[in-house]
């Protein structure tokens, strides 16, 4: 029996009733050639024929499907009669779909950022490759894990047995100049074997070979497909073009596809590594490791087989450039290095995985309340359709029929509501996309998706049957002469009627209390966080900006020094400029800083062992234009680094932990290496929040951007890539950034000014992950209280109109007004009060789950949950009032005469 | 299986087929022409006959009928089926006439 069948039967059914027709015309027309009347011959042709509506109905029923058939009949019904209720459809409507449309969105950017495989072919292959140093403090303060040094790389690649292809590469930037203005973009520098371990083809061109990153010769590059697009208009035969990147003039050889990324990074551009592997030492750990592994391999064969490596690694390679290997085992013994390969996908999403899930299941609470919500509206229908149910049950309308019906009409419900929620959510995500809030990886993959409708289907399904089983096991119940009988006759309502929706309500109030506690906790963690000094002071007046002046443009150190001195007094020079300074990264610029160990002149130290400290170099006036405190000493100036001399800064908690008190720093002297020369501490400054405000102050050495040999391998030192703080009231308006670029370019045409904005920007992208948690929150907060204040007032206006006899009954007995009122609103804020005891226990087993995401304060905070439980109690009040005093105003007479 | 046995002379519609039916069995099956019209409808699900419009002898629209070749095979094997049983059933009634 054919669907098609199924479907067409009515046309089936017309061409029988043409040809029963025909028979009876052939018929009627022998009979009258018989000699009958025409009347009598028609009659007798209708008696031979037999029933012609039973001859139909059993050629109809060969063709159907009985069971189809009467969903569809249920269908249309539950249809008829939701159309014939447009208040109760469109509440529920527009509840349930901003619940659903809420969980899609949300759904989709779970789905998106956590779930899906990273758009690489057979991503579960790809690994990032990472190091545990947990001999090594400092380091794990940052990022956690160590990252690979060329010669790693160099070992790696050609020693593994698991891989199919490793490579190391660094976000980095750089400028491009001669073309119409100097321009700095988003470089990525890649060793062999990046490319081809993410194996995503390039659109043009060819990827970078082995043979590109040999040192010498013009270096070979790939664009981006956004940059490509951007400077060269999508042009084809870019490929072969020279460009000038650094001061060095390059060769594109070939461009990358739409959305391709390396991890989370997103180049502009693509260049070779060149290590020289005569000058890589053991150390130089700042390249990001990636690797493909063989299929079939799990990422313990992995890193089993980089533990393998690691002492072949250890006593391949010299300490010093061009030394030789020697046999100290620093790495293994004193930092314990141990390989740390993790999923790729783990190093793209970062930590927001927690707060999405946060989110996420706020966002189900929500869902859950509005269940409750309409499941309180359907209880209220079909208490009003009880006796058109009891009638039907009557006349033979069976118990499984009537839940049936009332499923579909619920299972109906929720469906329209999810494909409202559809729109919903595709509208939400459009402007989630928007915001962009900036740490949430792979924002442009997030789409509504087959997984994400697959999941809008199964809610609304899943929360159509949770929200009609309620009222259908409530009411189909077998009480039907009861129902008749007292449907006849209003009775007064029984306690036992009000059970279910007094039950929906506590819970939803319980449900709202938990996200108002959660929503709460998050505002506090952001206050908490405001209050923390950062170590730098008004950052919306601090505009900052990164300049590159390659080696090639200005070789020499001293000419580059004075450039450098050059932009920070035509910075000066702009009308309300406080002052300028640079460094080579500022507070929570979330670049990757340079780490190495101190040793002091008046301590000892068993061979190595010292912790790693942060490294930045400052020119001077530096902590004057942040805004940093000068705590003991002096602040650098431009004779210190023209002179080279041997001076250092470090931070408070640095001096302290080495000397004791700040003071007692001053003159001390410090170096890196054995072999490098002492440096007097000349100033202490206060300590900051350089790795954004929830981190601890890192230890810091700040160092001079210009000195001689910090390290052996490098006898002359000048910071040439630099973040420029300018201080000024106007920071950040149109005309103060004009005239900053025209500062920059009146010393030099060719310096392109990147990443420009304001310290403001900057602290506040550092706290973008609690900002969009507490936003996300806060809207599933107040959804939630919304509709759990409906609920409440839902219950009681329905109370009070259901029980207008009663009260009239009352009111003409005698009773006050106020004691009604109070009667009412007893009755919310008893349930209140039950749902607020609830629901600040489920908050207080709840929260815990988001306390990697708060900061200075407990998951228990007693003020947050007093804060809660009282909004929530106000609330209930106002909710319980409204509807109370319209119950006041009931005129006895007319709610008597009504019946 | 008498239905198909008319279409074997040739296309009808069902007046035609009633009344052969009736005719052929010498009035001795009678039946409401109505219920022919259910059979004819579970022949056609089969596929043993198959159906197109046309006109009738005086005319007028009339749905007609043919027999298809799996319908003709199906006819064989049921009236040889059909032999077999009245054949079996003689021989078993025979001997006790005698």
């Amino acid at each position: 029996m054919g669907l098609g069948r199924f479907l067409r039967r009515a046309r089936w059914d017309r061409e029988r009733r043409q040809e029963i027709d025909s028979y009876i015309q052939i018929e009627t027309d022998a009979n009258i050639a018989n000699g009958m009347s025409p009347e009598s011959a028609e009659q007798a042709a209708h008696r031979k024929f037999g029933n012609r509506t039973l001859v139909r109905e059993e050629i109809y029923r060969m063709n159907t499907i009985a069971a189809l058939d009467a969903f569809a009949r249920n269908v249309r019904y539950a249809l008829r009669s939701l159309r014939h209720n447009p208040t109760f459809t469109i509440v529920a409507l527009l509840t349930l779909a901003i619940g659903i449309g809420a969980n899609t969105a949300v759904f989709s950017v779970v789905n998106s950022v956590l779930l899906n495989p990273l758009p690489y072919p057979k991503a579960d292959e790809l690994v990032g490759v990472w190091h545990s140093a947990s001999g090594a403090p400092g380091l794990a303060s940052v990022s956690g894990d160590l990252r690979l040094s060329p010669s790693m790389y160099f070992t790696y690649a050609e020693q593994n047995r698991t891989f199919q292809a490793f490579g190391v590469w660094t976000a980095s930037t750089a400028s491009i100049t001669g073309l119409a203005e100097p321009e700095q973009v988003r470089a990525v520098v890649v060793s062999n074997g990046v490319l081809q371990a993410l194996a995503i083809p390039p659109v043009l061109g060819r990827w970078l070979s082995e043979d590109d990153q040999t040192p010498g010769g013009t270096a070979h590059v790939m664009l981006g497909y956004g940059y490509w697009q951007r400077r060269f208009g999508g042009d084809k035969s870019v490929i072969g073009r020279s460009l000038t990147v650094q001061s060095m003039l390059t060769e594109v050889v070939g461009v990358m596809p739409r959305g391709f990324r390396i991890a989370d990074a997103d180049p502009e551009l693509i260049v070779p590594a060149r290590f020289q592997r005569n000058r890589v030492t053991l150390a130089g750990f700042g390249q990001q490791g990636i690797a493909r592994m063989k299929p079939g391999v799990a990422v313990t064969q992995a890193n089993a087989d980089i533990a393998r490596m690691l002492p072949i690694w250890e006593s391949s390679w010299p300490s010093l450039p061009g030394g030789a290997a020697n046999e100290l085992r620093f790495y293994s013994e004193t930092w314990r290095i141990a390989p740390a390969v993790r999923p790729l996908k783990q190093d793209v999403i970062g930590n927001i995985s927690g707060a999405l899930w946060v989110v996420m299941g706020t966002i189900g609470i929500v869902m859950l309340i509005a269940c409750a919500n309409v499941a309180n509206l359907l209880l209220v229908r079909a208490e009003a359709r009880q006796q058109e149910l009891a009638i039907r049950a009557a006349l033979g309308a069976g118990w499984a029929r009537i839940v049936r019906e009332l499923l579909i009409e619920s299972l109906l419900l929720g469906l329209i509501g999810g494909a409202l929620g559809l729109v919903i959510a595709y509208g939400g995500l459009r402007i989630l996309v928007a915001m962009g809030p900036a740490n949430l990886p792979r924002l442009d993959e997030i789409s509504i998706d087959p997984h994400a409708l697959g999941f809008t289907l199964l809610v609304s399904l899943l929360s159509g049957l949770l929200f009609g089983l309620i009222p259908a096991w409530k009411y189909a119940g077998p009480r039907i002469s009861l129902v008749i009988r007292a449907g006849g006759r209003t009775f007064s309502q029984s306690r036992e009627r009000h059970r279910a929706r007094n039950i929906l309500v506590v819970a939803q109030v319980a449900l709202a209390l938990v996200l108002l506690v959660s929503s709460g906790l998050m505002i506090r963690t952001l206050q908490t966080l405001r209050t923390v000094q950062p170590g730098f002071t008004h950052p919306g007046q601090i505009q900052t900006l990164r300049i590159s002046i390659p080696q090639m443009m200005v070789p020499e150190t001293q000419r580059t020094a004075r450039m450098e001195e050059d932009i920070l007094n035509r910075l000066e020079a702009i009308p309300g400029t406080v002052s300028a300074a640079f460094a080579t990264a500022v507070p929570m610029e979330g670049l990757d800083v340079n780490w190495d160990g101190i040793y002091a002149e008046d301590k000892t130290y068993a061979s190595f062992e010292t912790p790693l400290r942060m490294f930045k170099f400052i020119s001077p006036g530096f902590f004057q234009t942040m805004g940093t405190r000068l705590i003991a000493g002096r602040d650098y100036n431009w004779v210190d680094l023209y002179d080279h001399r041997p001076v250092a800064m470090v931070s408070e908690n640095l001096a302290r932990e080495m000397w004791g008190t700040p003071s007692a720093a001053i003159g001390k002297r410090i170096h890196v290496l054995p072999q490098t020369p002492w440096r007097e501490v000349v100033g202490v400054v206060e300590d900051v929040h350089n790795n954004g405000v929830q981190a601890p102050s890192p230890a810091i050495v700040y160092w001079p951007a210009v000195l001689d040999s910090l390290f052996p391998s490098v006898p002359s030192y000048i910071a040439r890539t630099l973040t420029i703080v300018v201080r000024n009231p106007r920071a950040g308006t149109a005309s103060f950034l004009n005239e900053v670029r025209e500062a920059v370019w009146s010393v030099n045409r060719a310096l392109p000014l990147a990443n420009v904005r304001t310290m403001q920007e900057v602290y506040d992208q550092s706290m973008a992950r609690t900002s969009f948690t507490l936003v996300m929150l806060a809207i599933a907060g107040s959804m939630a209280l919304v509709l759990g204040i409906i609920g409440i007032y839902g219950l009681l206006s329905y109370a009070v109109s259901q029980r207008r006899r009663e009260i009239g009954i009352r009111l003409a007995l005698g009773a006050q007004p106020s004691e009604l009122k109070t009667l009412f609103v007893r009755h919310g804020l008893t349930l209140a009060a039950i749902g607020v005891a609830i629901g600040l226990g489920a908050a207080a087993g709840l929260t815990r789950l988001m306390s990697s995401l708060l900061f200075g304060i407990q998951p228990l905070d007693p003020l947050t949950y007093a804060a809660g439980a009282l909004v929530l109690a106000m609330s209930a009040a106002l909710a319980s009032y409204l509807p109370a005093r319209r119950a006041a105003t009931v005129d006895p007479v007319e709610a008597l005469k009504a019946e | 299986m008498l239905v198909l046995q008319t279409l074997l002379l040739g296309p009808a519609h069902g007046h035609t087929i009633a009344h052969a039916i009736e005719r052929g069995s010498e009035e001795v099956l009678q039946i409401e022409h109505g219920s022919l019209y259910p059979a004819l409808h579970r022949l056609e699900d089969r596929g043993w006959i198959a159906s197109f419009w046309g006109t009738s002898e005086n005319n007028r629209k009339a749905k007609y009928y043919r027999l298809t070749p799996a319908g003709r095979k199906q006819l064989i094997a049921q009236t040889t089926r059909w032999e077999q049983v009245v054949r079996a059933i003689g021989r078993i009634l025979k001997p006790a006439v005698e």
